[in-house]
């Protein structure tokens, strides 16, 4: 708690340094990173993330330093070579996409690891903190390194803020961009180039191994919640923010944990809660509504029950028991039960000495159900020229869908009909 | 029966498209004159859709040339609109049916510019234009096939163009839908503005359109509706493909072949 508090205070000035890092690091690769997944590119992120790992032990053999400059510009050749060749290989040879991605990512990750251990093996007193870029260590971060990387994180959003409109249309139709006469290939290569100067800027505070989560997981996360560009790319932003402010926590607090890892376990818890809890698309959201339906389904159709009961009686006031329930229809007999209990609960029907009765309320309920489904079936039979012995199981299915609206142009439509295909009456309203 | 005409809207000269070096369009080569509503008109796989995109450069042509205002396509893209089939994007996009529609105000608009009130106002004008106004603010996931189609259409519209080119408008559109939409194209050639539509139904040919393209891997006839569209020259058109000319196409292909000689235009 206390090192939360000296976390949150920002007094120690190293520690300022390693905060408003992570915090650009991480908006930056989020904005880019959500008009790579918007472009369905998510994969090329991850190859280009690992590929820019020789560029950075390339920069530190030829320099032998840790100047953040050079590595950055070691990092962006191969990051881009990769992506070169991916494309290359794409078009040129027989191998899809994922193919070529599968390959330059190894190969220029697996280059990356043999220099990196040659380097650490040459026991260069300079290389402390080079593997950090392997699982990322925010509080490594240096002031000069946040400086660099800091610049480099405004151009990146400064860039998207200017093109927003233009990288909107690529991203949903590039043909019909090239036929307004915008510089599509430009704006590409400009995209490209964004995203491969995310990862580089990303790294280090999360890592090669782990990058592509960063660059895509806000993005993803941030989908479920919304419909509008603006407000997912503000979303995406804030999860990969707050991710990145608890890795770097982490990171100041327990001096030998890698930052990635920890970032990456936050964005994606985000992610999980996203995909289970947002409104709408989640699947919480999707369940509790057919639970709902299933609901309504059941409720209806007890009360259509008794409204079959009372029209054979010729009293809808008649009471029934369970039993008689069963025997003029299926139901489960558990679901049965509650189902009576919520609307007698509801005030559809009324409870007498273990029977139950329609009050008004349920009898005009139960007779909509009716009248929905008969109207159904003579719509079926009339417009879909669909035999009557063939409409009934539809026509259960749909009595509980029908909108007042659809309803009345159903009605219209039947021009007003008063018995259903298999000349049962159908209720008026 | 290709019918030239003088001062065309549209040049296509001599133009041979190949996929994967297999050609599947062969010396296509014809002038559309302006105000023309223009059915283009073939059997499935033909290459009408490849025919239009190759026009407009998103497909590259082999060897050929397309001149559009007798300029060349990157002079005058202000004055040339297009409308794709609807399945070549993908619907579920974070954007609203207004969002879409302004898209056709981008190449006006210029780099880094937003869009602005009067944008906004054509946007809502051209929804308007196909009974999509109340949608505006729907997200496009939403809509059905034939409420895509038309926004697709305002988009279109929206460009504010001369030349329309359309990849079948009416694909998924309700009988109403059509006949609007048709009526609106009418309503636009009659402003002497040129409208090209990949069509595949061959009922309403006659009805619709005043020049009909005739295209089944070469060009068949291309001309005045009531000259071109004859029992012959469909039968010519749909009477299966020329097995030849197909055979031909594989062997350049397997063999490695450049269809052609690059040429470029000299003008």
């Amino acid at each position: 708690m206390e090192t939360l508090l000296e976390f949150l205070s920002l007094r120690d000035p190293n520690l300022r340094y390693v905060v408003l890092g992570s915090v650009l690091l991480t908006a930056s690769s989020a904005v880019v990173g959500t008009f790579t997944f918007l472009q369905k590119k998510s994969l090329v992120g991850d190859a280009v993330a690992h590929a820019v790992l020789p560029g950075v032990c390339m920069a530190f053999l030829w320099a032998e330093t840790k100047n953040p400059f050079l590595l950055i510009i070691g990092a962006f050749i191969t990051g881009w070579l990769s992506l070169i060749l991916i494309d290359g290989i794409t078009r040129y040879s027989k191998l899809k996409e994922d193919t070529a991605i599968g390959l330059v990512l190894s190969v220029f990750f697996g280059v990356g690891i043999l220099l990196l251990t040659y380097i650490q093996q040459n026991g260069n007193a300079a290389q402390s903190g080079l593997d950090s870029f392997l699982f990322g260590k925010a509080a490594a971060l240096m002031p000069q390194d946040v400086q660099a990387f800091g610049i480099l994180a405004v151009v990146l959003l400064l860039t998207v803020a200017l093109l927003y409109k233009e990288f909107k249309i690529l991203a949903f139709d590039k043909a019909y961009a090239k036929i307004l006469g915008l510089p599509v290939r430009t704006l590409q290569l400009t995209l490209t180039t964004l995203t491969v100067l995310a990862v580089v800027v990303g790294i280090q505070a999360v890592g090669v191994v782990l990058m592509a989560a960063m660059l895509i997981t806000p993005a993803a996360a941030a989908r479920f919640w919304t419909d509008r560009l603006p407000v997912m790319l503000v979303l995406a932003t804030i999860f990969g923010v707050s991710s990145g402010l608890a890795g770097a926590y982490v990171s100041y607090t327990a001096v030998s944990m890698p930052t990635g890892p920890w970032i990456v376990v936050v964005i994606s818890s985000i992610a999980a809660i996203s995909f289970f809890f947002a409104p709408k698309k989640g699947i919480a959201f999707r369940l509790y509504r057919q639970m709902n339906n299933r609901r309504m389904i059941l409720e209806e159709n007890i009360l259509k029950t008794f409204y079959n009961l009372g029209e054979k009686d010729g009293n809808f006031r008649h009471h029934w028991s369970r039993e008689a329930l069963l025997h003029q229809r299926h139901f489960l007999p558990s679901r049965l039960s509650s189902g009576l209990r919520r609307l007698t609960r509801q005030g559809f029907l009324k409870k007498n000495a273990g029977e139950w009765e329609l009050t008004q309320a349920g009898y005009r309920k139960g007779k909509r159900t009716v009248r929905l489904h008969r109207l159904w079936e003579l719509y079926l039979t009339q417009y879909l020229r669909i035999a009557p012995d063939h409409v009934h199981e539809d026509a259960e299915t749909i009595e509980h869908l029908i909108t007042p609206e659809l309803e009345r142009r159903l009605e219209e439509k039947l021009d007003f009909p008063t018995l259903d295909p298999h000349q049962s009456q159908i209720p008026n309203r | 029966m290709i019918h030239q005409v003088d001062n065309p809207v549209v040049e296509v000269h001599d133009l041979t498209v190949s996929y994967a070096r297999k050609p599947v369009l062969w010396d296509i080569d014809l002038t559309l004159p302006q105000g023309s509503l223009v059915g283009i008109v073939g059997p499935n796989g033909a290459g009408k859709s490849t025919l239009m995109k190759s026009i407009l450069g998103l497909v590259p042509a082999s060897s050929g040339y397309v001149k559009m205002f007798d300029q060349d396509l990157d002079k005058v893209r202000q004055r040339v609109a297009y409308m794709p089939q609807r399945e070549s994007v993908d619907w579920d996009f974070p954007a609203s049916v207004l969002d879409v529609v302004l898209m056709g105000r981008y190449g006006k608009l210029g780099l880094f510019r937003r869009p602005r009130k009067a944008d906004r106002e054509v946007a809502l004008e051209c929804l308007h234009k196909v009974g999509m106004e109340s949608f505006a603010k729907r997200q496009i996931s939403q809509l059905s096939g034939g409420q895509q189609q038309r926004v697709f259409l305002a988009r279109a519209l929206a460009q504010e163009a001369d030349l329309y080119f359309m990849d079948e408008p009416f694909a998924g559109v309700d009988a109403s839908t059509e006949k609007a939409i048709i009526g609106l194209l009418q309503d636009m050639a009659a402003q002497n503005k040129t409208v090209v539509v990949v069509h595949h139904d061959l009922q309403s040919v006659v009805q619709y359109f005043n020049w009909v393209m005739l295209l089944n891997m070469r060009l068949v006839a291309s001309g005045p509706t009531e000259e071109v569209f004859t029992n012959e020259l469909l039968q010519e058109t749909y009477g299966g493909k020329l097995t030849l000319l197909s055979e031909v196409s594989e062997l350049v292909q397997r063999k490695q072949f450049a269809a052609r000689e690059k040429q470029g235009y000299r003008g």
